[in-house]
């Protein structure tokens, strides 16, 4: 109670800056490296995401006591997929030109690391509240990084920022930032000065399974299970 | 089967391997790209782990979606059915490995649950359908060739850039480069060298 304001607040920033889900945590990097080829593709798959995240995390959050711990996982994921086909409709329905561009990686929000590592480490032990802040605050962070990587890429190998001419004037377009290689070198590079200003002073070492929120519960799963046999 | 249809099986394995690589070209499955690339026997085992789920999810999720879900009306369902299968295949596949092949299991048991949320694999069942969609020749059995060839194109993508971390471990990085940047600094260069096969398979046939 005594430091509730601080804490909700603390809840929402952490995300968009000190534990910012795709510099930081490393989580997402496939959306964020393929949609990022323009600055309003990556607005869209911001908001995708962040709806889903915020939802998602509010629904785990009020159901924490229920979902039976064995298999929490088929019933997290179940009820991102429910609120991935709602956005899915939705953006189908409102936007068809953003479903055209975000393509098969709007449905793969479903398996975006971000939401179901939300899921796992915050939403499913903390109270309703909290967590729809947590969901808010990693979204926000998570298409902030998403729209700077956007820019950065148009404006390189476009000429352009959300279709407006900027540097085409001046220069030809590197399309090569536009293509895969592109993706990668920008978010290396965001990756690097994201390290360099933050706490540490360094990036993360790696990504994927060692720093995904899941493989520390998906370990000690294995581990568990692996005891149970020794025991038996 | 005749030569035509051998020739355009040839070119769809082709093609999924090199110029729709899923890692290098299509961002799909990052994450065990970047994760588990590190040692070149962690690298071959997971991508064979992805390859055959790959294969197993196309052949159940493709019937499941053109005999049951679309004569139905209920294609809208698509994300929801395919990752629970998935689920339920991933767990049917670690299940048997424990059983039946105890080291593989000790290897990659705790990458197992992860590839049910590898976009990889959830992305392969869905862009099959799609090209299903623009091009009706591309049925059932282009599809598990199309799976396969993604899953080889995985594995030909995590055992270069094996190769290319390895030597990275024993360079001189600065600093602030040292981990995941400089990772993935590489792979924009090895992504650079796909780039190079792009027309190649349109030119075979």
């Amino acid at each position: 109670m005594e430091k509730k304001k601080n804490g909700l607040l603390h809840e929402f920033t952490k995300g968009i800056v000190k534990e910012n889900p795709v510099l930081r945590l490393v989580l997402g990097c496939c959306a964020t490296l393929a949609v990022t080829t323009a600055a309003s593709n990556a607005i869209g798959m911001g908001a995708a995401t962040t709806f889903v995240l915020v939802c998602s995390n509010g629904v785990i959050s009020l159901l924490r006591k229920v979902i039976p711990d064995k298999v929490r996982i088929p019933a997290f994921i179940t009820i991102v997929a429910g609120f991935v086909t709602i956005v899915q409709l939705f953006i189908q329905a409102f936007s068809p030109a953003l479903d055209d561009a975000l393509g098969v990686f709007l449905p793969l929000i479903v398996v975006n690391c971000i939401i179901l590592g939300r899921a796992e480490m915050f939403a499913s032990k903390n109270k309703v509240l909290p967590s729809l802040l947590d969901g808010l605050g990693m979204g926000v962070g998570f298409t902030a990084t998403l729209l700077a990587m956007g820019i950065i890429r148009e404006l390189l190998g476009a000429g352009t920022v959300f279709g407006i001419p900027i540097l085409s004037h001046f220069m030809e377009p590197i399309i090569i930032f536009l293509l895969p290689p592109g993706g990668f070198f920008v978010f290396g590079m965001l990756v690097a000065l994201a390290g360099k200003l933050s706490a540490e002073g360094k990036a993360p070492e790696s990504t994927g399974c060692a720093h995904c929120p899941l493989a520390a519960s998906c370990s000690k799963l294995s581990e568990k299970d692996n005891g149970k046999e020794a025991a038996r | 089967m005749d030569a035509q249809t051998i020739k355009s099986l040839v070119a769809i394995f082709l093609a999924a391997i090199l110029t729709e690589n899923y890692i290098l070209n299509k961002f799909l499955g990052i994450c065990p790209f970047l994760g588990v690339s590190k040692k070149l026997d962690t690298a071959v085992g997971m991508s064979c782990a992805v390859t055959v789920v790959m294969v197993i999810s196309t052949a159940v999720t493709w019937p499941l979606y053109t005999y049951l879900l679309v004569p139905n009306g209920l294609g809208y369902l698509q994300t929801i059915v395919f990752i629970l299968v998935i689920a339920a295949l991933v767990q049917l596949l670690e299940t048997a490995l424990r059983k039946y092949m105890p080291p593989l299991y000790n290897a990659l048991g705790i990458y197992l649950p992860l590839i049910t949320t590898n976009c990889a694999v959830l992305g392969v069942t869905m862009l099959v359908l799609e090209k299903g969609a623009e091009d009706p020749s591309f049925g059932y059995l282009q599809s598990l060739v199309n799976a396969f060839g993604s899953g080889v194109g995985f594995l030909v993508a995590m055992v270069l850039f094996a190769g290319v971390r390895e030597r990275l471990e024993n360079c001189d990085i600065p600093e602030t480069f040292k981990g995941l940047p400089i990772t993935l600094v590489a792979a924009s260069l090895v992504a650079v060298s796909f780039l190079g096969f792009n027309g190649v398979v349109d030119n075979l046939l």
